[in-house]
């Protein structure tokens, strides 16, 4: 196992977590924020990288394809919020659950049913496609360190949004308390339908930029929707720096245990019963990860409320 | 007065079968919600496009939706062989449905013709003179990837597979008829989208090939990713990842790939031209493997209604194993164990009037049975 295979699994650990970043920011604001659980979120993934794939695929430009998945999800998150998710609120969990499970089911059969059940094609611009040199001789797709680098702009832009600005004072105040910052004046509905739709156009923009490397198809949000759960149980619900850690904690685990714990089951067994007891175990290495999070800090690693 | 009602409630049930021609009520479950819609759907639509070519009025099918999970399965299969009265279950496509639904199935005295799963089990000890699969057994197209890999020359192949029965069947498939040294072996997780760290791997191990088993989005993620990567040594899979319903989304990166299969729609004979016209003609679209498949067994089980009548079962039965059907594949037989004797081509992907599709290029394996049929007993 030479230095470059490992630098380069640590840059593949860091893509897959920034990316995990961009799903889970939305799922902990709107968790923080409203107190929701909402399962739809990796519909709204989904949903960005089928708007994505719709209209790079009509026009040929990516970036369009990026617009439109921004563009495509916050109005999907926007409608959804307005029309569905505000009933919700005063409920308890287990009815916001069934409602965005319901949620779940409506849009992946609306998207077969507008777009059919064969996967869609996104792929990789012209651009932004093959490997590059870096230094040390670690040959790494251009595309993955894009990705890292819009996801570290949108982390910087995230936190001077929620640090900086009016709507991140009052983001923050409706986590703390609701009622009084309703109290002050500000229209918390409409705060609500801010914070959601900017949620589902993180998810959509994620879901868009991992769409081209991947398998744009119905269902594809759901197994990144249960690691953005992770995620933000991790680094502390409500938490953006949080679920920036998280994120990249979970991200480096399940990479390099999946490289590393196969590697090390080889010194007690067999070769082929080690790849296969490996691959089991570092399936599990996350969940692992949480427990012992949880161990030590119940709230997660910058959670606020006990 | 009601146990003269009852009397004639009877009669009448008697008159009404006496009338029809003894028809056949064919249950499909196959998965048309979800992430693996786009299988069933074709499978659907082969079997039906045969049924309706056919004409024939005394084949009547009825069609549920497993959603891919096994408990809805079995709980479809109860409710097709106690309520809806079917003679013959068919349809499903993953392995691990097959493994809930075809013992209790079969065991209950119904047909099942598998248009697709065939998982190990089901061929070996748990074989059963009511099981027949017409389209292959799990291990074949693994195995005709490991004697093409042989035959090209490659000395040291990477190999990866989910990690589930499927994936490890396909790997010790590979591995039966390859010989060679392998480069590394990988299980994934199943459902894994990003290939990145196992590509990494692929390009520090100094291998001369890859082959690898990733069926549906997970091989347009794999080949996407691997197209990006750089990496170029030849890629050898199993059809699964290189179906026409796929090969769409993963665009010029599957070009020139080798794959291997028991259908191409450029396999020349009658049956496989009025299969790949009509196809297109019904529903506008180039059929996938899926649908070839679905199609043999709706005219293998129409060609066994025309010989036998299916409530005389050894009749049936023996009617089926004959499988005197015109299949897509051409030549068409069953093995002891009622799993396929044929012949496995080398496909290689290319792009036909702006359609990514596949085309033979050689034959891997003549007249190849499965390794299991020796342990079946019935």
């Amino acid at each position: 196992m030479s230095l470059v295979l490992i630098a380069e699994q640590v840059l593949n650990g860091l893509q897959f977590g920034i990316m995990l970043f961009l799903m889970a920011a939305g799922l902990t604001l709107i968790f923080g924020v409203m107190g929701l659980i909402n399962l739809a979120h990796g519909s709204l993934y989904m949903v960005g990288a089928f708007c994505a794939a719709a209209v790079a695929g009509a026009t040929g430009s990516f970036l369009l394809g990026l617009v439109a998945a921004l563009a495509g999800a916050a109005l999907a998150g926007a409608l959804v919020e307005i029309v569905v998710i505000r009933r919700l609120y005063a409920k308890d969990h287990l009815d916001q659950v069934l409602a965005t499970f319901a949620l779940i089911l409506i849009f992946s059969e609306g998207t077969r049913w507008l777009f059919g059940s064969f996967p869609l094609y996104l792929n990789v611009p012209e651009y932004l496609s093959g490997p590059v040199t870096l230094p040390g001789g670690i040959e790494y797709p251009v595309y993955r360190l894009t990705l890292i680098v819009i996801g570290l702009v949108v982390a910087l832009g995230l936190f001077l949004l929620i640090g900086k600005t009016r709507i991140g004072v009052q983001i923050r105040a409706g986590e703390n308390d609701r009622e009084m910052i309703a109290a002050l004046g500000i229209d918390i509905g409409r705060l609500y339908t801010i914070v959601f739709a900017l949620g589902a156009a993180l998810a959509g923009l994620a879901g868009a930029l991992v769409g081209a490397i991947q398998s744009v198809q119905v269902g594809m949000g759901e197994p990144v929707l249960i690691l953005a759960f992770v995620v933000i149980v991790i680094g502390g619900i409500g938490s953006i720096k949080g679920t920036l850690i998280g994120a990249l904690l979970v991200g480096l685990t399940q990479t390099l245990g999946g490289i590393f714990l196969p590697e090390l089951m080889k010194i007690f067994m067999a070769p082929s019963a080690a790849t296969s007891v490996g691959a089991s175990l570092a399936s599990m290495a996350i969940y692992v990860l949480m427990a012992a999070v949880l161990i030590v800090r119940p709230t997660g690693l910058f959670g606020a409320r006990a | 007065m009601l146990k003269s009602l009852a009397v004639g409630a009877s009669m009448l049930a008697l008159l009404s079968g006496a009338a029809l021609a003894e028809p056949v009520k064919v249950g499909m479950i196959t998965t048309l919600s979800g992430g693996g819609a786009s299988l069933g759907i074709d499978t659907r639509d082969g079997f039906l496009l045969a049924v309706k070519q056919a004409g024939n009025k005394d084949l009547e099918v009825v069609v549920e939706d497993d959603q891919r999970k096994p408990d809805i399965a079995v709980q479809l299969a109860d409710k097709m062989v106690q309520s809806e009265k079917v003679d013959v279950l068919t349809g499903i496509v993953w392995s691990n449905l097959a493994m809930a639904v075809v013992p209790s199935t079969t065991a209950q005295g119904k047909f099942y013709l598998s248009t697709n799963a065939a998982p190990s089990m089901l061929a070996g000890k748990g074989c059963h003179p009511n099981y027949f699969s017409v389209s292959y057994q799990n291990d074949n197209l693994h195995e005709a990837a490991g004697a093409y890999a042989k035959e090209a020359g490659f000395k040291k192949s990477f190999i990866l597979a989910p990690n589930y029965p499927a994936g490890k069947d396909s790997l010790t498939g590979f591995k039966r008829l390859y010989g060679g040294e392998l480069a590394g072996e990988i299980y994934t997780k199943l459902g894994q989208t990003d290939y990145a760290a196992e590509l990494a791997q692929i390009r520090a191990s100094g291998a001369d090939s890859i082959f690898f088993f990733l069926p549906g989005g997970m091989g347009i993620s794999f080949l996407k990713q691997y197209a990006d990567s750089g990496i170029e040594l030849p890629v050898v899979g199993p059809a699964f990842s290189f179906d026409q319903g796929i090969l769409q989304a993963v665009g010029d990166a599957a070009l020139g790939v080798k794959n291997t299969s028991q259908w191409n729609k450029d396999i020349d004979n009658e049956a496989n031209k009025a299969f790949v016209e009509g196809f297109q003609a019904e529903y506008g679209r180039l059929p996938s493997l899926y649908a070839a498949q679905g199609y043999d067994t709706a005219n293998l089980l129409l060609s066994a209604m025309a010989k036998a009548d299916v409530k005389d079962a050894d009749a049936f039965r023996a009617a089926l194993e004959e499988a005197d059907f015109k299949s897509v594949r051409g030549k068409f037989s069953f093995g002891p164990n009622h799993h396929p004797i044929q012949d496995i081509y080398v496909r290689e992907v290319i792009k036909e009037g702006g359609v990514y599709t596949n085309k033979i290029v050689g034959t891997a394996l003549t007249d190849h049975a499965d390794v299991y049929a020796a342990e079946c007993k019935m």
